[in-house]
């Protein structure tokens, strides 16, 4: 049987769209929601609820409804939408949900993106109000956008049948949406909704651009689109939200609201069932029977809770032969399902729908995001609008207002002022129409639940919240609003108590018997309906998540199978595996090549950055714990880094460039942040000092080039170069050419090996690179990565910060006095190792060691006992273990640790709790490897 | 999203701004002659205020200039920016 109207609706009836809900196919048409097209197939049970299982359908008719989940299955798999707000198309597959979704495993193919937009008024909202708003402030010349969630303008008007200056509203409409758009500097959107409101004028909207085109929708236009807006006036002409009322079993399948049942017969020619009872508590609800009366639908009741029914609607009705009781309310409903009898005190009627209205609740959201102070408007029984902010107005039922010439004047009025407010003068005033509606008046009776079974009394359908359950949260004590919806989850769910959450706080106060007035609402959040993650991320996703840096020598160490480790944004080839390889095979072999002949890495992504001016020096030796200004031209030297705190923050090498120019080198991660540092002491603290500096990270490739054949090989590119250890010494540089490229080569060493450190520009990086490998074949020249770097420095236990250190660690606690001047007067971080704190003892400190048994390899991170049996809780940890690897050149496993008083320990036997024992370690220096350094010279 | 007005660049989204803590804490002259307790003050302590409180800003992904702002921490207005060096300039909040 259809419940499809022969007319009427904006729906077009010559065209069928096919589509499959739960397993069965119907049909419906371009203009209907898959709520309508269910209800006119006499679909109403859409789901179940979450937690009981209580079967659910459709409350209303928009984005406030808050029992119609479905998931789309095709054309891509979608969980947690509303069937009131998905378009229909052919071909879509759809299920009701058990109150939960499911995330589509694989990709999502459809495109997402992000638009800015700066204008002058933004009005939220294309009913009445909004409309005369934004033409009004159109009409002065102010750049307006004007938002609308539905995919046509009208607001309200959509869903009823209502004459304005004696035409139909739909004209009306058309008209302002005209002027609107051929109005220059005016954007008007629909399916877009506003759906977070932040400080300055600052409002998110979601536009859905082809989500209603389903199959057919273009593969290269972005399915949905974040608009983020910055306005300096808003007029939030929201509307309002139909609220039920709540009674024993109101959760039923064909228990809709009123308004809603209205919209689904004009909007869409749809009838929500044969035989209607009607409850309500103002006047609305009149004109839905009414209007539905006329379309067929056998009225059998109108039970209005007020004591008295309006004379001229009961009349009407009279004369349509419907009955109205007053002073009766609804008390049960029955159904196997669906509604399929009412229970009015000892009436029962029997009906297959029943329509409620409780009154109306204007929305507030963004208003309140806004930080817009909210008012209890008693005749109304809903919160509104409390206060004029400066750059925000509300108008239209968003105020509480219903009559439509009173909203539409409340929209000229605001679209005026914002235009004002925003620089401009009035334009041509626009006219404001009257309409024939026969149920504008606001008063009704307040009611916000029936007295009944509490458990059967739902107050937020979505979370299966009863009555209950509200005054399970007052016996318990609770008073205020916020921690009663956070006790029963009322206004959690997707729908965020849109119609749930003021029912919620009348039933609060009449358990705590005090004045709604008195009671702080809930604070509203963004978003006001759900946004996707997807539609967040826009194209911020897979590669352009974050940027992806890589080196000139990138792709050498991707055709030679490196495998990569993630530094920051940084990739750095982590070991170059040969066939058959593990990580502990490949960098065992990576240690012995480099630690027996040559091994090179690339070594690009160090931070570098280049200081420059008359007073380099003395910044420099005030940023480093060492002293910087007597270093010469030519030389370079090791430094720390230290906080105003004393504790370690960077280390890197500074070499002396020229009088007044420094490079200096920092970790690869903390590069941006070393910059920064700098950047802030010669700006707040010393303008006064002559110094400027600049990133030069990208510009050098530098390449380490390890071992004892390492000069063999240098001297084999460098035919300029005199690499005699007499003639190039450990700690200077020479500008030379390698490979017949210009290049700077540095002798500084992180493995203990005598090194070398070639830095050419980026951009011959590659060459260079080729150019060494070639060279070195001879020596099997080995590449290798990070793992085999951290090895090699580990082994001479060299610190790596941010893996020994954790900004609680000092150069005292790292062995590293002798990087610590005693004669410059001041420096970052002095003073603080003069604290008592800092000279502690127990400090903890950096040690080596090494397990007992030489096979055991400590996971990094390990924590360190004192003694072969541990003690009754709290038991005392002396430290943890930094980093541990396997050693090729010791021939054992080995680990560095800050352990409390480290120093003194050396020698001691110490215990770290691995899976089920205590296993014991030496504790030793933390250098393990060639301590004399006999090694740096080759 | 807040916009703070560079007092170099003017307005701009706050994601392009890093925070540095309260504005006017000077490094020590000589911080060599200050007591335990004193420098503990100075690398430590920061005041707190329910209210107007001068702060550090740096447009880090501006004009990575540092400057400072008044700031009402119980609104999160800023009532007034000026550029570093100058005196803090008197608010009304």
């Amino acid at each position: 049987m259809t419940f499809r109207k022969p007319t009427g609706g904006e729906i077009d009836r010559h065209t069928l769209l096919r589509f499959t809900f739960n397993g069965v196919e119907y049909t419906g048409h371009p203009g209907d929601t898959l709520a309508s097209a269910l209800l006119a197939n006499g679909v109403h049970e859409i789901g179940s609820s979450v937690k009981l299982g209580r079967p659910r359908g459709i409350v209303a008719a928009g984005s406030e409804d808050p029992t119609s989940l479905v998931q789309i299955e095709a054309p891509f798999p979608e969980p947690m939408l509303l069937a009131t707000t998905v378009e229909l198309y052919d071909g879509l597959v759809a299920r009701g949900l058990a109150g939960q979704g499911r995330l589509a495993p694989e990709p999502d193919p459809a495109r997402y993106d992000a638009k800015h937009e700066h204008c002058d008024v933004l009005v939220v909202g294309a009913g009445p109000a909004g409309l005369v708003a934004a033409l009004t402030a159109a009409r002065s010349g102010a750049r307006v956008v004007l938002l609308d969630e539905q995919n046509q303008a009208g607001g309200a008007l959509l869903g009823v049948d209502e004459y304005l200056d004696d035409r139909p509203s739909a004209e009306w409409v058309g008209d302002i949406v005209a002027e609107l758009r051929t109005t220059p500097g005016v954007l008007v959107l629909e399916r877009t909704t506003a759906f977070g409101m932040y400080q300055d004028g600052f409002v998110l909207a979601l536009q859905k651009r082809t989500d209603h085109l389903g199959f057919a929708a273009p593969a290269g236009v972005a399915r949905q689109r974040v608009w983020r807006i910055r306005t300096k006036q808003t007029v939030l002409a929201t509307g309002a939200h139909e609220r039920p009322v709540v009674f024993a079993d109101n959760d039923r399948p064909g228990i809709m609201l009123a308004s809603s049942a209205r919209t689904f017969l004009h909007r869409y020619g749809v009838l929500p069932g044969s035989r209607a009872v009607v409850f309500t508590t103002n006047d609305s609800a009149y004109c839905a029977a009414i209007d539905l009366a006329e379309s067929g639908v056998d009225i059998a009741l109108i039970a209005d809770a007020r004591p008295d029914a309006p004379a001229r609607l009961a009349t009407e009705c009279a004369a349509r032969g419907i009955e109205v009781r007053a002073g009766q309310v609804v008390t049960g409903t029955e159904g196997p399902g669906r509604v399929t009898a009412v229970s009015i005190g000892d009436t029962r009627i029997e009906c297959d729908t029943l329509l409620v209205s409780g009154g109306w609740n204007p929305v507030v959201s963004l208003f309140s995001q806004a930080r817009g102070k909210l008012r209890y408007d008693t005749e109304l029984g809903a919160f509104v609008p409390g206060e004029e902010l400066d750059t925000v107005r509300a108008a239209g039922s968003a105020t509480g207002e219903l009559d439509l010439n009173a909203c539409a004047r409340q929209g000229r009025e605001a679209g005026s002022a914002a235009a004002a407010a925003a620089g401009f003068t009035p334009g041509g005033q626009v006219p404001l129409p009257v309409s024939d509606s026969r149920c504008t008046s606001r008063s009704g009776l307040v009611v916000w639940r029936v007295p009944g079974a509490d458990d059967a009394s739902f107050v937020d359908l979505q979370r299966d919240s009863t009555v209950a359950d509200v005054l399970r949260a007052t016996g318990a004590g609770l008073r205020s609003l916020e921690h009663i919806k956070r006790y029963t989850t009322i206004g959690t769910a997707h729908d965020q108590g849109k119609t749930s959450g003021m029912i919620a706080a009348g039933i609060v106060a009449e358990a705590l018997g005090v004045e709604l007035a008195e009671q702080r609402p809930t604070t509203f959040r963004p978003p006001y309906t759900s946004v996707s993650f997807a539609a967040l991320a826009g194209r911020d996703r897979g590669e352009l998540h974050d940027p992806v840096r890589v080196t000139a020598i990138h792709p050498w160490h991707v055709a030679n199978g490196a495998l990569f480790e993630d530094v920051g944004q940084w990739k750095r080839p982590w070991y170059y595996p040969k066939p058959g390889e593990d990580l502990h095979t490949a960098v065992l072999r990576e240690c012995r090549a480099t630690r027996e002949s040559v091994g090179m890495m690339d070594g690009s992504t160090l931070g570098k950055i280049d200081v420059q001016g008359r007073d380099a020096g003395r910044f420099l030796d005030m940023l480093y714990t060492n002293m910087m200004s007597t270093l010469k031209v030519g030389r370079i030297r090791y430094g720390v880094m230290c906080g105003v705190d004393g504790m370690v923050i960077d280390d890197g090498t500074v070499i002396r460039v020229g009088e007044e120019r420094y490079l200096v080198t920092t970790t690869t991660g903390n590069a941006a942040k070393i910059l920064d540092w700098m950047e802030e002491w010669l700006q707040t603290e010393w303008p006064h000092l002559d110094v400027h500096c600049a990133s030069v990270t990208e510009h050098w490739a530098t390449i380490p080039l390890v071992g004892p054949r390492s000069r063999d090989v240098l001297a084999a590119v460098a035919p300029d170069l005199d690499v005699s250890n007499e003639a190039f010494e450990f700690m200077t540089w020479h500008d030379t050419h390698v490979a017949g490229v210009p290049a700077r080569v540095c002798r500084i060493s992180f493995s203990g090996e005598l090194a070398y450190e070639i830095n050419v520009t980026a951009w011959y990086g590659l060459a260079v690179w080729e150019a060494l490998m070639a060279a070195g074949e001879k020596y099997g020249i080995t590449p290798y990565g990070t793992e085999t770097m951290h090895v090699l420095r580990a082994e001479k236990g060299y610190p790596i910060i941010g893996q020994e250190t954790d900004a609680t660690v000092t150069p005292q606690d790292l062995g590293m006095s002798w990087a610590v001047s005693k004669k410059k007067p001041d420096f970052i971080g002095k003073r603080s190792f003069a604290r008592v704190e800092n000279n502690r003892t127990d400090r903890k400190q950096l040690v080596g060691l090494l397990p007992v048994d030489p096979t055991v390899l400590l996971p990094e991170g390990s924590q360190i006992v004192e003694t072969d049996r541990l003690p009754e809780p709290p038991v005392r940890m002396l430290g943890h273990v930094t980093s541990s690897y396997p050693s090729a050149a010791l021939g054992r496993t080995f680990a560095l640790a800050l352990v409390r008083s480290g120093h003194e320990r050396i020698g001691e036997t110490l215990y770290v709790p691995y899976e089920d024992s205590l296993v014991p370690v030496t504790v030793t220096d933390s250098v393990l490897y060639d301590k004399e350094g006999a090694r740096r010279d080759g | 999203m807040q916009l703070i007005p560079c007092p170099w660049c003017g307005p701009r989204e706050e994601a392009e701004f890093h925070y540095g803590g309260q504005a006017h804490v000077a490094y020590p002259e000589d911080p060599s002659a200050l007591t335990d307790e004193e420098w503990a003050q100075y690398v430590f302590f920061r005041e707190n205020p329910s209210g107007p409180f001068a702060e550090r800003w740096s447009h880090s992904a501006g004009c990575r200039r540092w400057f400072n702002a008044v700031r009402d921490t119980r609104t999160h207005d800023l009532l007034a920016v000026y550029r570093a060096g100058e005196p803090m300039p008197e608010v009304t909040s």
